[in-house]
């Protein structure tokens, strides 16, 4: 598996270490209910297909967000979760 | 050993000029330089090589490649033992040590060939069924026996010391294998200018053209394939890789490739094997087909080989078969026939049930059938069943011809299926299985040399128009193209024991049993009769029972499947994957600048994570580490000590937000710190559970250095850099690791200060003060924080200085009565004030739980704040930081014991916490504890039970306060 690092270029997996799915960018707020701070951080689907999860590029430190497919194996883009937050 | 059926002037790979000398069960042998252990033993008339898994029986050898299942052999070298190597691949070197495998006494005269007197009960699944009762047997008595008779050879039982190697390549194309078409596909490519790799895993390349010698463009096969070897060889684009076996295809164009680099010379510097990770934008599987085996009674022994193992031993080892029967369903049988004929080699007869004409030179029994053999140790006579009755018919190899079933393995690893094509009555691939590779000739069912060649210009095309390339013309040579014509024939309907499966020993008539008592889908056909988990994997088997398994299930072929394909295509030695990893070679060593001194001082080193740290500095006449360590902790407490603590995670964090990001990321206010200043710090992760503490000193208004511990240096980074990126990306905020740009020693005792001023080196710092300093002229930078409770000082430099500052400490320490002092008294000390480590802050604990409730800020929010509001968090009952003393002072503690109260049964359910860490104190004059109880923190004073079940240790402690020294913190401020 190879990862496009938007810094670095096509990268081996192993110069990556997995985070999770990317939906945990989306912090609730301070005051947010119980549950919702239940959902972020405990709750995660686990999708067959297309999915955005979120990896660290050790040598350049960028947090990236891949979309890949969990079927195919297919890579599908990367980009620095500062793009993907804005 | 005479060279007894070899064939003067056959065998296209020996050198007869080099007699090479092995030996096979400790009898001398000799060869040619070029033989295989196989083709060496053949030539000497030798066709017992080894004993079958199951049964004992006699096996020889099948085949002349690696899908080699019978003649599997131990290679002895020194210490060094390998098991299960084919002997049809494994060359010859002056001094080879073979051994054969898999019998109990003589090979001759293995006693485990009672087995085969008793398969009426050793059928299909006879483990499960026999080993069942009484189920006390099982681990006693069974597994035993069955573990001393189970299993295919055997190992030294010692570490593989020889050298292996891994190594990455990229390419535009890689074919893999150099019969025909993949020397035309490689050609093809080549002269088009893309980067080629051509991976063969014989010795020479030219496939089947070596084996079978076709006319290729009015040339003889083996001079085509070395021509067109020669111009791949001279162009700067090809890499030619021999003994390269691809053994799997992986994502993204990745394949892994198992190159024998020095297994055919005697053990030397050279690596013995070489796995490759090769990346390549497309590929071309060129593999060609396998020949499989017909299912006929006692098809088993010894002499009975495949017909293209036979024509390849004889065509490149020049190997005498002897008297030869031939049992064929397709025209390569009888082309075969002709070709030994025409090489003066006698046909017996040619058996096949197809009702072909009979005008051939040799006897021809159309419409006839093999249906048994004899010969003990090695084949004497075929029985051929034909219309006129049974005839025996004496010969000393019977070659069987089943059919040809494409070598399509790799388009399977992404987990595709074959197709079956009833035309060759065999699998193919399935087009497009694995993204970037395409299949060409036989191993896609083309199977004349005529269209192998030219599917093989074809695909290269093809692949590189998709490169958006123009393919160069190069003329495809003329070769010949005979129908294939085959009429399927699995197995011979006759009794007795026809093998399918030869290395595990199962027979058709497992297949069946298995279909009758409901393993009908392949799958578990497989499990429930080994056919083909043998180091073969059944590559010449598998197709033939699963089509004995749809007879019998009255399913189809292609209804039936198979089963899957997992890499690797051939066994690889773990050694190999593995390459450089053992040892030293595990995982990187990261060394302090103190290392050598330390060393050289005579500290036992310890690993802490990646870093290497010395244990304590025994001084003359301390023979173990308690005395030493006793020692330095004294010396700490009443004089000064000095200890190496670069391992320390550093980062460097600057710009104007940079105060209200670590506000974000720490419990605690960072942005009140006055510049000069250090604050210790928690941060949680989001979850609410304690990520890890350390320092942040206020280097100036916006610039920080923050502190971690040594194993969560790598995770509070990357920590950092995610709450950065994601949650706050306009800030301006900037931090990078300088671990192991600074070099930072801890100055600890009463004498710190003096220790200091004998450098020179200002020392006016209030407690949690931070200065730059000079030290012999370097900038450094002074810290006055203490892990030990007493004053204590770090002073850091850039690491080139390290190993002076580290010498000159040592020798001021020294002057002052001091020391350098290691990890068990650093342990020590930090357990007598209560500090924490990761040994307490192990991800299951929240900041309230080690008594830091109050530094999670109310008035702001940070990472894990929220969380760590949960109900489940904040409630009664959980368990605390405490600490323990023996009521009996001598009672030794230990790390990981269970707390219960102290008449309760040691249960799960009485548990009421645990030990984290413990130390000998020297200080308060016994073993100190630090661990969690349930409520702990209104429980002082109350005795409990520590219960170790691991030493079988129980000692009665009393619930203390964790800090056990110096409460007020009086010596550190003084």
């Amino acid at each position: 598996m190879r990862i496009p690092c938007p810094c670095c270029g096509p990268r081996d997996r192993r110069e990556f270490t997995y985070y999770g799915a990317s939906v945990f960018l989306d912090r609730p707020a301070e005051d947010a209910a119980l549950e919702a701070w239940d959902d972020y951080l405990h709750l995660r689907d686990n999708p067959a297909g297309v999915t955005r999860d979120l990896w660290y590029h050790d040598p350049c430190q960028s947090w990236l967000e891949v979309e890949r497919n969990t079927v195919t194996h297919e890579v599908l883009s990367a980009r620095p979760v500062v793009e993907a937050r804005a | 050993m005479n060279q007894s059926h070899r064939i003067p002037g056959k065998g296209l790979l020996i050198d007869r000029a080099r007699p090479v000398r092995f030996s096979f069960d400790g009898k001398g042998y000799e060869g040619f330089a070029g033989d295989t252990l196989a083709s060496a033993l053949l030539a000497s008339g030798t066709r017992l090589m080894g004993r079958s898994f199951k049964y004992h029986r006699p096996r020889g050898v099948m085949t002349a490649g690696s899908e080699e299942p019978s003649a599997l052999m131990e290679i002895h070298e020194g210490a060094q033992q390998t098991p299960n190597v084919r002997a049809t691949v494994q060359e010859i070197y002056e001094g080879l040590d073979a051994r054969s495998q898999n019998h109990l006494g003589p090979l001759a005269f293995d006693l485990l060939a009672v087995n085969d007197w008793m398969a009426p009960f050793l059928s299909a699944g006879f483990y499960y069924k026999t080993f069942m009762w009484p189920r006390a047997f099982w681990e006693k008595l069974y597994e035993p026996a069955i573990r001393r008779a189970a299993g295919l050879g055997s190992l030294s039982g010692r570490h593989d010391e020889a050298v292996y190697e891994k190594a990455f390549a990229h390419c535009d194309l890689l074919v893999i294998g150099a019969g025909p078409a993949g020397l035309m596909a490689a050609l093809v490519a080549a002269r088009a200018g893309v980067d080629v790799i051509l991976a063969d895993e014989d010795v020479r390349m030219g496939g089947r053209l070596l084996a079978d010698q076709p006319e290729v463009g009015g040339q003889a096969g083996p001079d085509w394939a070395a021509s067109v070897v020669a111009e791949l060889a001279s162009l700067q684009n090809v890499r030619l890789m021999t003994r390269t076996t691809v053994t799997g295809a992986y994502d993204d164009g990745t394949f892994g490739a198992l190159e024998r680099v020095s297994l055919h010379r005697a053990p030397g510097e050279a690596p013995r094997e070489c796995f490759w990770r090769i990346v390549a934008k497309r590929a071309i599987l060129a593999a060609g087909a396998l020949e499989r085996p017909i299912a006929h009674p006692d098809n088993d022994r010894p002499g009975v080989m495949l017909a293209s193992g036979l024509t390849g031993q004889l065509a490149k080892w020049g190997v005498n078969p002897g008297r030869v029967v031939i049992f064929s369903n397709n025209e390569s049988g009888l082309a075969a026939a002709r070709s030994l004929t025409a090489q003066g080699i006698e046909i017996a007869a040619y058996v096949d049930p197809r009702p072909i004409p009979v005008t051939e030179d040799f006897p021809v029994y159309a419409g006839a059938e093999v249906v048994g053999t004899r010969g003990r140790l090695g084949l004497k006579d075929v029985a051929v069943r034909h219309k006129g009755g049974i005839s025996m018919i004496e010969a000393r190899t019977l070659a069987l011809a089943g059919g040809w079933n494409p070598t399509l393995h790799l388009t399977c690893h992404l987990n595709t299926r074959p197709q079956w094509d009833e035309n060759i009555a065999a699998f193919v691939p399935k087009a497009g299985a694995v993204p970037g590779l395409s299949v060409a000739g036989a191993a896609r069912g083309r199977f004349s040399t005529a269209a192998c060649l030219a599917d093989g210009a074809a695909v290269a095309g093809e692949v590189l128009a998709d490169l958006g390339l123009r393919a160069p013309d190069v003329p495809v040579p003329g070769a010949e193209d005979a129908p294939y014509g085959i009429a399927p024939l699995w197995a011979v309907d006759a009794g007795g024991r026809a093998w399918l499966d030869f290395a595990n020993d199962v027979t058709t008539k497992d297949v069946k049993l298995a279909a009758q008592e409901g393993f009908r889908s392949v799958e578990h056909m497989k499990r429930y009769t080994t056919q083909g988990m043998a180091p073969d994997q059944g590559k010449s088997s598998n197709v033939a029972a699963l089509a004995v398994l749809a007879d019998a299930t009255g399913q189809g072929i292609p209804e039936t499947g198979t089963t899957t394909y997992r890499p690797p295509f051939i066994p690889v030695s773990i050694a190999a994957m593995g390459a450089g990893g053992r040892a030293e070679g595990f995982a990187p060593r990261r060394l302090l600048t103190s290392d050598a001194r330390s060393r050289a001082m005579g500290a036992p080193m310890i690993e802490a994570g990646l870093w290497y740290r010395p244990s304590y500095f025994p001084r003359d006449g301390e023979t173990d580490w308690r005395t030493a360590c006793d020692r330095e902790v004294r010396q700490v407490r009443e004089d000064v000590g000095v200890a190496d603590v670069s391992t320390l995670g550093k980062i460097d964090v600057q710009g104007a937000d940079a105060a209200r990001f670590l506000d974000f990321v720490y419990t605690n206010t960072m942005s009140t710190l006055a510049p000069g200043k250090v604050r210790y710090g928690l941060m949680l992760r989001e979850d609410g559970f304690v990520l890890d503490d350390g320092t942040c000193a206020r280097l100036g208004p916006e610039h920080f250095l923050v502190t971690t511990t040594t194993a969560a240096a790598g995770l509070v980074m990357r920590h950092m850099d995610f709450v950065h990126q994601a949650f706050c990306g306009s800030w301006d905020v900037r931090m990078s690791s300088v671990t192991e740009s600074w070099a930072q020693f801890c100055i600890a005792g009463p004498k710190a200060g003096a220790l200091l001023e004998a450098l020179e080196v200002e020392a006016e710092l209030p407690f949690m003060g931070c200065a730059p300093v000079t030290v012999g002229g370097v900038q450094g930078r002074l810290f006055r924080i203490s892990f030990s409770g007493e004053q204590g000082y770090e002073i850091a430099v850039p690491t080139r200085y390290g190993a002076a500052l580290f010498d000159r400490l040592v020798e001021a320490a020294h002057a002052q009565d001091g020391c350098a002092y290691g990890m068990e008294a650093l342990n020590v000390l930090r357990v007598e004030k209560g500090f924490i480590t990761h040994a307490e802050i192990h991800g299951r604990v929240t900041a309230d739980d080690v008594g830091l409730g109050k530094m999670v800020s109310a008035k702001k929010d940070c990472i894990g704040k929220a969380a760590s509001l949960r109900p489940g968090l904040t409630e009664a009952g959980r368990e605390q930081l405490v600490g323990l003393m023996p009521v009996n002072q001598g009672e030794v503690l230990s790390a990981g014991a269970h707390l219960y109260n102290e008449r309760d049964r040691a249960t799960r359910e009485h548990n009421q916490g645990y030990v984290t860490s413990v130390a000998p104190s020297p200080t308060l004059g016994c073993w100190l504890g630090l661990g969690f109880l349930k409520d702990g923190r209104a429980r002082h004073g109350q005795v409990i039970r520590l219960d170790d079940g691991l030493r079988g240790r129980k000692v009665l402690v009393e619930v203390c306060d964790p800090v056990f020294f110096d409460a007020e913190g009086g010596r550190m401020r003084g």
